[in-house]
Formats: structure tokens, sequence, C-alpha cells
């Protein structure tokens, strides 16, 4: 079974966001950039389900500028197979994604296709589910556990109560959340060997895919700074505060 | 114009999510319709009827929405969606779910975990946990939302909305609902509760979570916790607050044995107090507490919490 893996290059999860002082935009210029880390996770699934020997082939894509062959790099470098780039300039909204994985499915016909619960930036939250509906695929968001057959994939969800376990009927998309496994480390040699890997680049226009950004971001702010607090000097000066001056208990 | 709420909820109770996101859509302007889709949901649609500033009540009443199916409720959406200008949701599991294959099949972008209403077309959503908030604008005729909760107040109980059966969706045959594992709790729901005392890695093991259980019972809070504390099996997933976990802005919210990295407090910054307790003054914590308490959590949590009994 093939399986598609779509990563995102975000700002590194560590690195503190600069707001543009113009507001256009948050600035990602000198600062360390990833791979998303919900899309780690996804990379790592893909391959525990090929070394279970139910996946015989890992395809990554990504959507951006050609800066993103490094997270597709890195990817193949996790034991990913073999990468394509859907390169575009435009700033990448997920609708736009989700149409640019979806012509990407209609040429590998993949029969999973996992992605990342959110990306870290946009923090959306929406291109799985886009993909899964414009693919007409049935979805499992937020998945903390997979099992894979050839013809079904039984998932445990993270809901807002607790869990839940759904059977989709394959083929069909799932999004990774933080507790389905811990991504391993790219070995040298394996960094080393991923550099032979084929990583096909293809224009979104030979997709025909229309990634024209649909939101207009307006301006970007850093919002209000909470201002600074005091250091109080034990619980009897705690309690004092929080029913004298706060008046919250 | 009008708006449609899909609300959320059980089959028993509308969750307390959907009462702030009619506030939000009120701010859209035009009339406001909420959608209960559910099995055996007549008591919830009758709660939805109440609910201040809502014209009307659509109840699509079958086994098919027992579970909340995305994609049962996205195709139920998709068949009164050209009727309305705006389709809202609560930014939940469920929202964040079914919400997205609705935008996509309207061919619409969706802004997600708005927090406030500028104009019609236009809101304002956070970014980079939190990092960054971004005013978008959204040209595509149906916008399609999810909201904050904790960005806006919950409406009152004192409509009288007509409710109206509407027809069913066939299932989908590729989707089928197994089981569910929920987390039982008679504390207040986490994302709504007035009081939230979490604690983090500092707290050393589940057991010791009975001292915050105790403190957040007394002052009639919740219990959350931070994901080093979920990851480390002290507490289950569900409680995690933060950027992947649950966003609270509660009155209170208390920190115990929690450093207070970005991804953390992406979750709780918008609390109206913030304390911290920490045996580390330089904990990044303390940059956000209104309230520090520079102490070892094992000795001062059981001094406050016999001080407040």
């Amino acid at each position: 079974m093939k399986v598609l893996v779509a990563v995102k290059r975000v700002l590194d999860y560590n690195a503190k966001p600069r707001v543009k002082p113009d507001g256009s935009g948050v600035d990602l210029s000198s600062l360390k950039m990833s791979m998303n880390p919900f899309d780690e996770i996804a990379v790592e699934e893909a391959v525990k389900l090929k070394e279970s020997g139910i996946v015989s082939e890992i395809v990554l894509v990504s959507i951006g500028t050609q800066a993103c062959q490094d997270v597709l790099r890195t990817g193949l470098a996790l034991g990913g197979d073999r990468a394509i780039l859907v390169e575009t300039d435009l700033p990448v909204q997920p609708l736009g994604v989700a149409k640019a994985i979806v012509a990407v499915c209609e040429k590998e016909r993949p029969q999973l296709l996992i992605l990342g619960k959110q990306a870290i930036d946009d923090d959306a939250c929406q291109t799985g589910q886009m993909t899964a509906a414009l693919l007409g695929w049935p979805q499992a968001t937020f998945a903390s556990k997979v099992e894979l057959t050839s013809e079904s994939a039984t998932v445990t969800r993270e809901v807002d109560g607790g869990l839940e376990t759904r059977k989709l009927t394959l083929p069909a998309v799932v999004t990774t959340d933080l507790r389905l496994n811990t991504p391993r480390y790219a070995s040298l040699p394996n960094i080393m060997k991923a550099k032979k890997k084929p990583l096909e680049t293809v224009s979104a226009a030979d997709l025909a895919v229309d990634l024209a950004p649909r939101l207009n971001i307006v301006k970007v702010v850093e919002p209000a700074a909470r201002k600074g607090g005091v250091v109080v000097s034990d619980v009897a000066a705690l309690i004092d505060k929080l029913r004298n001056e706060a008046k919250v208990i | 114009m009008a708006v449609l709420v899909i609300a959320e909820h059980d089959n028993t109770a509308l969750k307390s999510a959907t009462y702030n996101t009619v506030t939000a859509a009120l701010q859209l302007g035009g009339d406001v319709h909420v959608l209960v889709a559910g099995s055996a949901c007549a008591g919830v649609a009758a709660e939805a009827a109440t609910i201040s500033g809502v014209a009307k009540v659509l109840q699509a009443d079958g086994t098919v929405h027992a579970q909340g199916e995305p994609e049962s409720l996205a195709a139920q959406v998709l068949e009164l969606a050209r009727d309305y200008t705006h389709l809202v949701t609560p930014a939940n599991a469920q929202g964040k779910s079914f919400m997205p294959r609705v935008a996509a099949l309207l061919d619409s972008s969706q802004v997600s975990d708005v927090i406030a209403v500028v104009s019609s077309d236009t809101f304002i959503q956070p970014i980079y946990a939190g990092n960054a908030l971004a005013t978008v604008q959204c040209a595509d005729p149906v916008v399609v939302l999810t909201v904050r909760s904790t960005g806006f107040d919950a409406a009152e109980k004192n409509g009288q909305a007509p409710v109206e059966s509407i027809a069913v969706v066939a299932a989908s045959s590729r989707s089928e609902f197994i089981s569910q594992q929920l987390t039982r709790s008679d504390r207040p729901e986490l994302s709504a509760a007035p009081i939230v005392i979490s604690g983090g890695r500092g707290m050393g093991s589940g057991e010791n979570f009975k001292m915050l259980e105790t403190l957040a019972d007394q002052l009639g809070g919740a219990v959350g916790a931070s994901r080093a504390a979920v990851d480390a099996g002290f507490m289950p997933n569900d409680y995690q607050v933060g950027q992947t976990g649950k966003i609270v802005a509660p009155q209170l919210y208390v920190a115990v044995g929690i450093s207070g990295a970005i991804q953390h407090l992406a979750g709780m910054k918008d609390s109206k107090v913030i304390v911290a307790i920490n045996k580390d003054p330089d904990a990044p914590i303390f940059q956000v507490a209104d309230y520090g308490l520079v102490a070892d959590l094992f000795e001062a949590v059981p001094e406050l919490t016999s001080a407040l009994a």
C-alpha cells in the first residue's frame, strides 16, 4: 500500500516569532525553520506502518517555495521513499494546499494520506479535513493510535472529553495528534542516503491548481502584553491579594 | 443576511461553547439560526430555542448524527449552506473536524479560532501559538468560521425561538463509530470553568494531582495540566491546556509546577488573573503571572488549601 504524507516548513517551534513593525506579517528572516512538529509525527507513523509490512511506499509532499526541499529531505532521511515539491511563490493557505494535495493524490493514488493535525504557524487545523472532503474520503482527525489493514484504518482519536475510536474504509485521511508516536531522529548515514532519494518538483501551474490566497491578511499585530505582576512572600500574602486586590476568590 | 450556528452538544445538553458562539454570530448581523443535528436531541433543540437572539432552531434528528460523525454533519450543513451568508461553530474538537469539510465543499476558506468580529467579513484570529493576532478579511460568498469561546461572552437564556424539524442526510458508509472512552469528572468543564488549577512536570506524579483536585473542588474550579504532565502520564490528554490542547480564559488560573513554555502560554494567557507557584524564580511563567509565589509546591499547595478551607 502506498501512503502519502504532507509536510510543511514552518518557523521552528522553539523560536519566538517577531511581528513586523509595519503590521504586514511575521518576520521569518534569519530565524530557524523546521518541519512542522505534527508532520514529523505523520512521517514517523508512515515509517512505522512500513516497518510493520503493511505499507510498501511512502511518498512525501510539500507545497511552497524551493526552500521546502529541506523539510522533504528531512522526511526522506526519516524513512520516506521519494518526495514531491509542488512549487509556488504564493503564500499558502489551507484550501489551496488541499487542492494541491488532491491533484497529487489523483496522480499517485495512495490508499492512506497522513497529515499533521495543524501547522504551528497559522494554527488553522483545516488542511486534512479539506483534502478528505474534496477527495470524498472519510477522515479521522487528532489520531493517537492507528491500526491499518489492507481495507481499513481503525483510528483512536483525541476528542474533548477523552478518546473515540472509528473505523475508516480506505482510502482515507488521518491527521496526527501529539500522542500518536515519538518521532525518531535522522541518523547521519540516513541523511546522506536521503540526498540520493528522488525529489521531484512540479509547478502548481502544471497541476492546474489555483493556489491564490483567498483570505486577505489585513494586518498582523502583537497581542497586548500582560503587565508585570508581583512576587508575593508567602501563601497568606497570596490569598490576601486574590481576595482583596484581584477579588477572584 | 442570515447566520447558521451549528450547535455542539452530547444529545442531552448543549456544550457551553455554543452560547459563546451565538454571541459571535449575533455580532455578524442578520438572523441567527441554530442547527441541532443529533440523535434523540429534542431536549437540546428546546434548550437552543431559549438562547437570546436566536430566530429559529433547525432540528436534524437521526441515528446518523448519534456520535457527531464529521462526514454526516458536514453533509447536513451543506444541505442548508446556500441559504446562509455565514456558517459558525465552536472551535472545539467537533467543530475543527467537520467545519473545514463544509468550507472545502463550498470552495470557501475558513477562518479558524475567531476571537473578535470586526465586521461581517473581517475577523481577528491568533496565529503562531497566540504570539501574533491576524486581522483577516474573507470575500467568499459563504463565510465559514470557527469561534474560540473564550473570545466571547455566553449568550443569555431568555429567548423563545420556534423549532423546525428538517430532513436528515444519509449516513456515510465509509466511516464507522466503534467506541469511546470519556474521562469522568464531576468538576466544571475545563474550557468554561471560572477557576482552573493546572499542574506541570513539577507535580512529580499523577498521585500528587490529588492535591490540585482538592484545591479545585474547594474553589469550584477545574483541573488542567501542561503537556509535560500529560506526556509523563500524570493526567489524561484531555486535561492538556495549550496550543494543541484546550484554550482557557478563566477568572483565575493557577499554574503549579509549570515552567511556562510558549505552547502552554498559548492556552491560558488570556486568563484574567494568573498565579504561578514554582520553586524556580527564573521560570518564564513568572513573566505572565499577576501573582508569583516562589515556593516548593508540596508545601505551598497544602497550605493554600488549608487556609481556604
